[in-house]
């Protein structure tokens, strides 16, 4: 194992254990949930961020493969029982499926071509949800509630039990697409980011790259739509619905596409803002579009990207000054002002 | 050695590549010049795959290239850099390398290890320093001066390990300072490889001092071939291109 490798696991262990023993210090239930959903919601953002800050491509349909890990995780066990972790494998191997026959057209598409089409096929499967009743329960989305029967001693209708699955899937998930875009497909995938034209003349198939990303996107969304249908024991429209993309490019944009944790701390600002603002505010709309205006007109940039390039720009004024009282000059430009994802 | 036999490319009724035949011997160093429009960067993209011709033969050491990929082309050995630096803005040199030489090395896809592979960098190094950046490694590759970035793309075609190196324009938009250090490169680069290096250039101060022989496009056509001395009395060049470019200097 690489020294970095290595270091992120720690991390992922640290944060796993941290979050472990948060509900030792406090008995809020509160707190468990909102945890919970922090977990289904970073997933999916954090996915959606491979396509947009380390693939540059807009997905507006992301929602889809949430809403498609939800029903599918939701259905399956209310007609098979089988054991949880193998109805997830189950799940994330549909959204696999869906996504590479979904990719398979969108990533043809340049931009806002891409954007709009992956928009449209997520309004197709939300209406093909409406419309088939029987499978998924219409409109009134998934009910009777999700079995959850106990497997190697865990038994996730307990609410504590839940908590810990879901941090425990989401540090997973998190150090399984950080492994991602560490690894050579990752950076061939910032090589098609910058400059499709070049890669290809560097004989890399920007085809196959972009459908892969998109493939990866996919299932680790569906991921996230499992913690969301465990933590509400149903699945409903609403999760495969435009509003639900919406959501996650608006996290993507609060929290910053170039660090790899920037769409956490969105989901997690996202989070209490909403928390926050509808318990005091009555068109708590209003105030959220005013925070991502702010966002986006102020700092033009996600807060992590932004305090990342703070410390950086420090850093390089703290070396500059060193450089100038020990007499030596710096090589120019060895900043990163205009970060993307590294 | 890159046989180019009756190559016709037309573009609505303009023949932007019309009837060229020429050969480019194994390790040598050409130029080829022209007046704007005269169909050079065409050329170039016939050769390296990113057009199709209308109809001629394009052959590598034997073997017709009409047809295949631009990928596969990369892969029979003809790569080339761009006229505006085509290089990858948010990685730095030595990251844009080390992606380009796992791609290269077929990990383009590879999921199961972290990047950088060990076995990529010993390659990479290799062409940062063949093309003099290595003191610039670590630098954004959007914050290295115009020089440099092209710089970088000929190191990115050199990471092919290419029989046939294409250059459009290495010295486009530089100061004359700038200009003589890159071609100067590109020169020294040519004589340690040992690869067939074709390149487009304006300035012909520099056509004239570094490159043993010249082909002269124009309106698609090859105009005349030879040596810089034999280019620069051929009446039909001296009308053609430097005829104009002396009364535009007057």
């Amino acid at each position: 194992m690489t020294r970095p490798a290595l270091r992120d696991g720690l991390f992922g262990l640290a944060a796993f254990l941290i979050l472990a023993a948060l509900p030792l210090l406090t008995t809020s239930s509160a707190l468990v949930d909102f945890v919970i959903r922090c977990a289904a919601l970073g997933l999916f953002a954090t996915s959606l961020n491979l396509l947009v800050g380390y693939g540059g491509m807009v997905s507006f349909g992301h929602g889809l493969f949430f809403g498609m890990g939800a029903y599918s995780f939701g259905i399956i066990m209310q007609r098979t029982g089988m054991p949880i972790p193998l109805a997830i494998l189950l799940t994330m191997a549909v959204a696999a499926v869906a996504a590479l026959a979904v990719g398979a057209i969108c990533v043809k598409l340049k931009d806002i071509y891409f954007t709009f089409v992956t928009l449209a096929f997520q309004m197709l499967v939300h209406s093909m949800i409406i419309a088939w009743v029987p499978v998924t329960g219409g409109d009134q989305g998934l009910r009777g509630g999700i079995p959850r029967p106990s497997f190697l001693g865990i038994n996730l209708a307990d609410q504590k039990q839940l908590y810990l699955f879901s941090a425990a899937l989401l540090v997973l998930g998190l150090l399984a697409m950080r492994h991602i875009v560490s690894s050579p497909f990752g950076y061939t995938l910032r090589l098609v980011r910058d400059n499709p034209t070049r890669a290809v003349f560097l004989g890399v198939d920007v085809y196959r790259t972009r459908l892969t990303a998109f493939v990866l996107a996919g299932v680790f969304a569906s991921l996230g739509g499992v913690v969301m249908s465990l933590f509400v024991s149903g699945a409903y429209p609403e999760f495969a619905f435009w509003t639900m993309s919406g959501e996650a490019v608006f996290i993507v944009m609060l929290g910053g596409t170039a660090a790899f944790l920037g769409p956490m701390v969105g989901t997690v600002l996202l989070l209490l803002l909403n928390d926050f603002v509808t318990r005091v505010a009555e068109h708590h709309g209003l105030v959220l579009g005013t925070v991502i205006l702010l966002f986006a007109l102020g700092l033009r940039k996600g807060l992590l990207d932004f305090v990342m390039d703070w410390r950086a720009a420090r850093r390089t004024r703290a070396q500059a000054d060193a450089d100038r009282i020990a007499g030596t000059n710096t090589i120019a430009g060895t900043d990163k002002i205009e970060r993307v994802a590294t | 050695m890159l046989e180019i036999t009756n190559l016709v490319k037309s573009f609505g009724g303009v023949r932007a590549t019309d009837d060229v035949t020429m050969t480019f011997e194994t390790g040598s160093l050409t130029a080829i010049i022209g007046p704007n429009g005269a169909g050079k960067s065409t050329f170039f993209n016939l050769l390296s795959g990113a057009f199709r011709p209308d109809s001629g033969d394009i052959r590598l050491d034997g073997q017709s290239i009409i047809g295949l990929s631009i990928g596969e082309i990369v892969r029979r050995g003809i790569g080339r850099a761009f006229q505006v630096a085509s290089i990858f803005p948010s990685l730095t040199v030595e990251e844009t390398m080390l992606a380009a030489v796992s791609a290269h090395h077929g990990h383009a896809s590879r999921l199961g290890s972290r990047f950088p592979l060990a076995s990529t960098r010993a390659h990479a190094a290799h062409c940062i320093e063949m093309v003099g950046l290595t003191a610039k490694r670590d630098t954004l590759s959007s914050n290295l001066s115009h020089g440099d970035q092209k710089l970088l793309d000929i190191a990115l075609a050199l990471v092919l390990e290419p029989k046939v190196l294409l250059l459009d324009e290495p010295t486009a938009g530089m100061g004359p300072e700038e200009r003589w250090r890159v071609i100067e490169k590109v020169r020294e680069l040519w004589e340690r490889q040992k690869i067939t290096v074709v390149f487009i250039e304006h300035d012909m101060d520099i056509v004239f001092k570094i490159a043993p022989s010249i082909r002269v496009l124009s309106y698609g056509r090859v105009l005349a071939q030879g040596t810089p001395q034999e280019i620069r009395t051929n009446p039909a060049v001296i009308e053609a291109y430097l005829g104009t470019e002396h009364e535009a200097a007057a």
